[in-house]
């Protein structure tokens, strides 16, 4: 497949073939993960610039660890320790940034758009690592291998998501990935975070757990994003974790064989229980993994490993 | 003395639309001839109105000039300008200016600033609250004796019930009129769109309709309370427009108006994050862009008004959230209203009335909006069919905030007069006057 794209802004333009593309890059990319010395030198002498305006460890760091792995020179820059606080403005600390001739620009920002207002003004590649609720397509992309390494397949399965679905930038990701691939998804969790529209995407509304999580192939449990919440949405933790907490009774409801899946952080004992969270079932400790090699393969076709390789 | 000869002249407040020569002597129309001739032995000015309609000057009753305080974005001179070149010989600007039109100093600064530098005329509309901070209310009085000709906190709607009570109360025994930007800030919260499919796909928060609803019935319900007069400012939902004509229906003393940009745009506009498409109220869904148009043709809606909202380009050059609200909207308007035409359920007078002769009897603006004997000499010649494209680089107003660059419009303005001195002209051998 020819790769032209030069940045991943999110999946809602990706095609099918397209995605495929960057799992079947993201496995040669794992073998490099199972070397002993893992370092390829694809990307050496390119820059990567890590530019985050929201608190972010573990994507910031997989992305970093995905670039170094490549030989990369990765540069992080983070909104607390950046002149952003002096007033300056979106545009002014790319253009900054871009001077100083960075391959790739990673962001991550708090409004919804923002990777798309970017590409219009600079010249290097930007890969969105979660823009508002908007979209996370890396993540959308790591969710996609992950369960294709479970379950062989996307297509018919019953992939119920459980959580804030309002606020949710993987949701929205998920749901071109995954959706599009032919999963059954299920969006659930309280009404006041699970706008019936969403159900415009082919998806299935609903507010009850159990309904979601019956005969499901993959739970997928999103954080209670605590921080996001300015007005209360719910009650109380207690009858969050109540009503949409996943823990054994719930989950027995599942197939046999389903797995848990959860972007991180997790809220132990409110959003998933913590047996559960540790589980044989639990894929969540693999999503992590896979996303090294989901964000190897991205950098890797953007920084035109891709043309250099063939 | 001015002649304008021979155009259709279309001026609902007088029942007439018909071919006829109008003629303009010292600031009033004089009179009404039919057909093209000519006044015996009419010495002055002609401009030749075949072919073109011949209507009351247009009033905007909802614009943000921007002066005093934010004269890099426009000013009175740069915001009439553009409003003559649109067929506006008035305008109504809002007090959201800095300092804040709440007191009769600044009243008296836009109104004679307008005398002196406008091509159009120059309403100020002064504050419902000092500093537009909810809590006090302006001095009504005073401020409506320095030229002030209704009153609203446009942009910062009074959160108070109570206070909103009281000052219709107050206003009442003056006949003052409010004019509400109806919407419930608790309710929009960080909303910066309308709340439907498109915002919930792109994640931007969503502003609910309900934020406007809930207001524009509180408004409805306290001008029952009190019969002080509320007219409600750019309507854009379904059942706002619903409730403005249950209040009507009541025989309450309620008004109200919409912008072309509510009939004519969608929240569709939203894709790829487009700042121009962000203003507030939001761009709504066809449903309501649907009920607007209905509003418009039954009568429930009784004035289009433009919310010429000018911004600087790089507060406008930014993330979709943090963007500034508004666009710009007088250059545009007229075309614009006249697609309102193609349904075949709208006649050139309904026109007229919804961008003249309501605005000035809701503002009751003497010798507005009409051109009877004896009226202002405020005049727009327009070509219904002239085709043209909206460019950036034909744009009057200081900024150039708008969706509507590169689009391709029918009727324009050809000639704008005002006060009986042309103020807008693209007729040949028609000059402005200096």
């Amino acid at each position: 497949m020819d790769w032209k794209r030069r940045h991943v802004l999110g999946l809602a333009d990706f095609r099918i073939e397209e995605m495929e593309f960057v799992v079947d890059t993201a496995r040669s990319m794992e073998e490099v993960l199972t070397r002993d010395i893992k370092k390829v030198p694809a990307l050496r002498g390119k820059t990567v610039v890590n530019l985050f305006f929201e608190a972010s460890t573990r994507t910031r760091t997989s992305f970093e660890i995905a670039g170094k792995r490549l030989s990369a020179d990765v540069v992080n820059f983070s909104s607390s320790t950046s002149s952003v606080t002096k007033g300056e403005t979106l545009l002014d600390t790319a253009k900054n940034i871009e001077a100083m001739k960075p391959n790739i620009v990673i962001l991550r920002h708090y409004a919804s758009g923002s990777p798309h207002f970017l590409s219009r003004f600079v010249s290097c590649s930007i890969i969105n690592a979660g823009d508002g609720a908007n979209e996370h397509p890396s993540q959308g992309l790591l969710d996609l291998y992950t369960i294709l390494k479970a379950k062989g397949k996307i297509n018919g399965l019953k992939i119920a998501i459980i959580g804030d679905i309002l606020h949710s930038r993987v949701v929205r990701s998920d749901l071109h990935s995954l959706g599009r691939m032919g999963a059954n998804l299920w969006l659930c969790g309280p009404a006041t975070m699970v706008p019936k529209e969403m159900e415009r995407t082919g998806a299935k509304v609903t507010y009850d757990i159990r309904e979601a999580v019956k005969d499901a192939d993959v739970v997928m449990m999103l954080r209670i994003q605590l921080e996001r919440q300015k007005t209360a949405y719910f009650p109380s933790l207690r009858e969050y974790s109540c009503k949409y907490g996943l823990n054994r009774a719930v989950f027995s409801l599942a197939k046999e064989d389903a797995v848990i899946m959860h972007p991180g952080p997790i809220n132990r004992g409110v959003e998933l229980s913590d047996e559960l969270a540790d589980s044989a079932q639990s894929r969540i400790l693999n999503q992590v993994e896979s996303g090294v090699a989901i964000r190897m393969a991205l950098l890797y076709l953007l920084a035109g490993g891709h043309d250099a390789a063939h | 003395m001015l002649l304008i000869k021979g155009g259709r002249v279309i001026d609902p407040a007088s029942g007439r639309d018909e071919t006829g020569s109008v003629v303009l002597e010292n600031g009033k129309v004089k009179d009404f001839l039919p057909g093209d001739q000519a006044p015996k032995g009419f010495q002055g000015r002609t401009i030749d109105a075949a072919g073109k309609w011949v209507l009351p000057g247009l009033i905007d009753m909802h614009v943000h000039l921007r002066d005093p305080g934010y004269e890099w974005k426009e000013d009175i001179r740069s915001g009439t300008r553009a409003a003559a070149a649109g067929g506006f010989t008035s305008v109504a600007c809002m007090a959201n200016t800095k300092p804040v039109n709440d007191h009769p100093e600044i009243t008296r600064y836009i109104r004679e600033k307008g005398e002196r530098e406008g091509f159009a005329n120059v309403f100020p509309v002064a504050a419902v609250t000092r500093g537009l901070e909810g809590k006090e209310m302006a001095d009504y009085a005073e401020l409506a004796e320095a030229g002030a000709v209704a009153f609203s906190d446009d942009g910062k709607p009074v959160a108070s019930s109570l206070l909103l009570r009281r000052a219709l109360e107050y206003a009442k025994a003056f006949d003052f009129l409010i004019l509400s930007h109806a919407e419930d800030r608790e309710l929009s919260g960080e909303g910066a769109a309308h709340e439907g499919w498109t915002a919930h796909r792109l994640g931007i928060p969503g502003i609910p309709a309900a934020a406007e609803e809930v207001a524009i019935a509180r408004d409805i319900l306290l001008a029952k309370q009190t019969g002080g007069k509320v007219h409600i400012q750019h309507i854009s939902t379904k059942m706002g427009v619903a409730l403005l004509r249950m209040a009507k229906k009541t025989g309450l003393p309620v008004t109200g108006e919409t912008a072309p940009h509510y009939f004519t745009l969608t929240d569709a506009l939203l894709e790829g994050y487009d700042t121009n498409a962000k203003m507030n109220p939001p761009l709504r869904g066809e449903e309501d862009r649907m009920a607007v148009l209905e509003g418009l043709n039954d009568g429930t809606i009784d004035a289009i008004a433009t919310d010429h909202a000018p911004h600087e380009d790089y507060v406008k050059r930014c993330e979709f959230i943090a963007a500034a609200n508004g666009i710009i909207g007088l250059e545009t308007a007229l075309p614009l209203s006249l697609t309102l035409l193609s349904g075949g359920k709208m006649t050139p007078a309904r026109i007229v009335e919804l961008l003249s002769a309501n605005p000035a009897g809701i503002l009751k603006l003497a010798g507005k909006g009409s051109l009877r004997k004896g009226a202002d000499a405020d005049v727009a010649v327009v070509d219904p069919e002239m085709e043209w494209e909206y460019r950036r680089q034909d744009i009057l107003s200081k900024s150039r905030n708008t969706p509507f660059l590169g689009w391709k419009l029918k009727g324009r303005a050809v000639a704008t007069i005002r006060g009986g001195r042309v103020t807008h002209s693209l007729l040949p051998g028609v000059a402005v006057d200096g």
